[in-house]
């Protein structure tokens, strides 16, 4: 790819339409800005004196040529791993839509422009996205050489860090919405990533507090065979250590997960799930590790014993809800919806709060360039405003954003952690995930 | 014990402020949106109970007073509309239209037209109280919120939550003139009486910016700090002057205070431990009184201005929200109302 990409994608462009690689067509693409496009660069100069923005109208065109030339633009570029591999989770109701995580950052980009359309600033957002992360890579690697410098990654842990390995030394800052690896915020970290996806230890730590505030102390942790299974498990373990909670037993649940649907297969379950959980210690909670949901979802209500499940099924921590209406959440559930038509899920949160994260930075600054912002970002003024309650801002330590965890079951939440009682010394929001003194991540350290 | 020395200590203010020639102290009507119960509790502001209980539409926050005090105005915001009661018999009088999710009315300094935010539409809703129709929309940042009036009735102030913004509109034409940025989830914006300074709470910024609404320059701004209490549970809303403007008043959120600011200085005088979650704040029309909707702890906390002390809690319905104090004194057929 070799021209630079100077014109704003527009949104529609980016959302409705995205480009995939077949990388070798992509040099062919010539962004260019539609005529409408001009027309809306020219009301967002024209709103700070107008009253009511018409839409589109003639009367704007106009000298369009100079208000857009007026109007700074500022790309950011979303990559997006897909992974036809991954096995679809068992309920109906949790099938990724196919713009899951893409559909937040949209939105992101349609409120920072409501905002910088009274500061001529105009966001727009590029997509990539292929199976083949090398290709991916190289390809975001282009685009930076071509001028954007804020990235938003769906991708797994280690195409991040490779990404990052690749944009080493330019100017360019990574938003891992997506990747929950504690490594790569840790011992792998890179002084260019930044994570808006709460870590697996803020995960497993906000369910925790919670079980230690109900005084649920005695855990049966049932783990599954994969590896991400194995790590939010150590991350669990982690926390229960932590907290003062004790694992009584801990099971593995091997399974075949054959095909997600057939026409029956509750009969079965109902006689697997107590025969497997028979003879266990006395104990408070099961805790479910099965982060593919692939076979949680078949625990509640069929242990052994009758107790609560959680883990990542029953009571589950999460960085969102769409069922969420808390600190002024109704409005952003609604837009969100207009927009997307369907649920906000938590990668869609993850994403829009990279974006935003952009959005707000630019804002304080009255500027797109690159520099000021990903220093800014770094700096300890910078905040976001997330729809929880408080103030969210990047650990200076290793780039993960704080935020309260919410604890939800399917239908709504339940509780938000930190729970009341867990002090700290700083932030309570720190009680969550690696604290500064044990953190591993040298690589923000000046 | 307390509330006979609170009534002596209100009794001795208000001789104090008959030899300073204001008006005699008298029991007001204080109303209250209950957001989570919908209903408004009313409160007698000399006996400090709740005298009555109005059942509203759904979701009820801003609420405010006709001009003449005869009409209670209340945004009913799950309803997308507001409502209007009568001040004194509490019987509902009328709908009036909103955009979707109205949050905050306030009205032009003549009585009407009446101006309110929708927090679902990007858009401030121009109504005419009368007539019972919508003048026009005018275009703001994203989830407009705070309404603020300058006391010659030429600008209104709508600040918007997730644009981070106080919008200038003139009430004349609606156009938007000028635009502060200010810090995250701006909620409240309050003129002085006297005009020379708008301030523009911010709840996650968790600081009050002053403007100056001559030339939109930004004059101050006030951060605050509790001690046992993090940044982050500091969240101004709710802001109010007393009657010379010498001090404001803010009310900050889940650190459960409100503090009380020198308006000139602008520095934090003292914070009050009032209820949790405090929100909005209302004086009653002799200035002698301040409420304080505390959103968790269902109740709201009466701050004697004088001495800048709480002197009472009195419970009211569930999640109270908004406050406006009546013009029109109780009158002793009030106080046998149903409650």
């Amino acid at each position: 790819m070799t021209q630079a990409n100077p014109e704003p994608t527009p949104p529609e462009m980016a959302g409705y339409k995205p480009f995939r690689p077949v990388l070798s067509a992509a040099a062919a693409v010539k962004w260019r800005l539609p005529h409408y496009l001009l027309a809306i660069a020219a009301l967002t100069v024209a709103v700070p004196a107008v009253a009511q923005p018409p839409p589109a109208s003639p009367a704007a065109e106009p000298g369009a040529s100079e208000a857009a030339a007026d109007v700074k633009s500022l790309p950011i570029l979303m990559v997006r791993q897909l992974r036809p591999d991954r096995l679809p989770p068992l309920s109906l109701l949790d099938l990724p839509p196919k713009d899951d995580g893409l559909a937040g950052a949209r939105l992101a980009i349609d409120d920072n422009n409501t905002t910088g359309r009274f500061l001529k600033q105009n966001f727009a957002l590029e997509l990539i996205e292929s199976e083949d992360t090398v290709e991916l890579i190289a390809e975001a690697k282009k685009r930076v050489e071509g001028g954007i410098g804020f990235i938003v990654t769906d991708l797994d842990a280690k195409p991040t860090l490779e990404l990052a390995d690749a944009l080493k030394g330019l100017d360019a800052v990574i938003f891992n919405a997506s990747a929950p690896d504690e490594n790569i915020r840790e011992e792998d970290c890179r002084a260019n990533l930044k994570h808006t996806a709460p870590s697996r230890a803020m995960l497993s730590d906000a369910l925790a507090q919670y079980l230690a505030w109900k005084r649920w102390g005695n855990w049966v942790l049932v783990v599954g065979p994969a590896p991400q299974d194995k790590a939010f498990a150590e991350a669990l373990r982690r926390s229960a250590q932590r907290f003062g909670m004790k694992i009584v037993e801990e099971r593995t649940f091997n399974y075949d997960p054959g095909s997600r649907r057939s026409d029956g297969g509750f009969e079965q379950i109902q006689q697997q799930i107590p025969t497997f959980t028979q003879k266990l210690p006395e104990h408070d909670v099961l805790v479910v590790a099965d982060e593919g949901e692939l076979f949680g979802e078949y625990f509640p209500y069929r242990t052994w014993d009758a107790k609560p499940v959680v883990g990542t099924a029953g009571l589950y921590p999460t960085s969102w809800h769409p069922a969420i209406e808390l600190w002024g959440g109704t409005q952003f559930q609604n837009r969100f919806k207009r927009l997307a038509n369907r649920n906000m899920r938590a990668l869609d949160y993850n994403a829009w709060m990279a974006v935003r994260s952009i959005g707000e930075a630019a804002t304080r600054k009255q500027s797109v360039e690159r520099k000021p912002l990903i220093d800014y970002m770094l700096s300890p003024e910078f905040e976001l405003a997330a729809f929880k309650g408080r103030k969210l801002t990047y650990r200076a330590w290793n780039g993960q954003l704080r935020q309260p965890i919410v604890l939800a079951t399917g239908k709504m939440h339940v509780t938000v952690s930190p729970q009341p009682g867990f002090l700290h010394q700083f932030t309570e929001l720190d009680t969550m995930g690696i604290d500064r003194p044990e953190t591993k991540c040298r690589a923000y350290q000046k | 014990m307390t509330f006979l020395k609170t009534t002596a200590a209100i009794a001795a203010l208000s001789l104090t402020s008959l030899a300073l020639g204001a008006s005699p102290a008298s029991a007001y009507k204080v109303f209250i949106s209950n957001e989570k119960e919908n209903t408004i509790s009313v409160i007698d502001s000399e006996k400090m109970e709740v005298i009555h209980t109005i059942k509203t539409g759904n979701r009820p926050r801003g609420i405010i007073l006709s001009k003449d005090g005869k009409w209670v105005i209340v945004c009913t915001s799950d309803d997308n509309r507001m409502q209007v009661y009568d001040a004194e018999t509490f019987q509902y009088v009328k709908d009036l239209p909103s955009g979707p999710d109205p949050e905050l009315p306030i009205l032009h300094t003549s009585g009407n037209p009446l101006y309110v935010s929708n927090e679902d539409d990007n858009l401030v809703t121009v109504v005419d109280i009368f007539k019972g129709t919508i003048i026009t929309d005018v275009p703001v940042g994203v989830e407009p919120e705070g309404m603020g009036m300058s006391p010659d009735g030429k600008v209104l102030v709508n600040t918007s939550e997730t644009t981070n913004m106080a919008h200038f509109i003139t009430t004349d034409g609606y156009k938007n003139f000028d635009n502060v940025l200010v810090d995250n989830r701006p909620r409240v914006a309050e003129f002085k009486s006297d005009g020379s300074e708008v301030w523009v709470s911010a709840e996650i910024g968790g600081t009050v910016t002053i403007i100056d609404p001559a030339d939109r320059k930004i004059k101050g701004k006030i951060t605050f700090e509790i001690q046992g209490i993090t940044k982050d549970a500091i969240q101004p809303v709710g802001v109010r002057f007393n009657q010379d403007n010498s001090k404001a008043y803010v009310a900050l959120g889940p650190a459960n205070r409100v503090a009380v600011i020198d308006a000139k200085t602008y520095k934090v005088e003292k914070y009050i431990l009032v209820g949790q979650r405090v929100w909005n704040l209302g004086f009653t029309p002799d200035f002698k009184l301040l409420f304080a909707t505390n959103g968790t702890s269902n109740d709201v906390t009466v701050i004697d201005a004088a001495s800048d002390k709480a002197i009472k809690s009195i419970k009211t319905g569930r999640y109270p929200w908004g406050v406006v104090s009546g013009l029109t004194p109780v009158k002793a057929a009030d106080t046998s109302a149903p409650k």
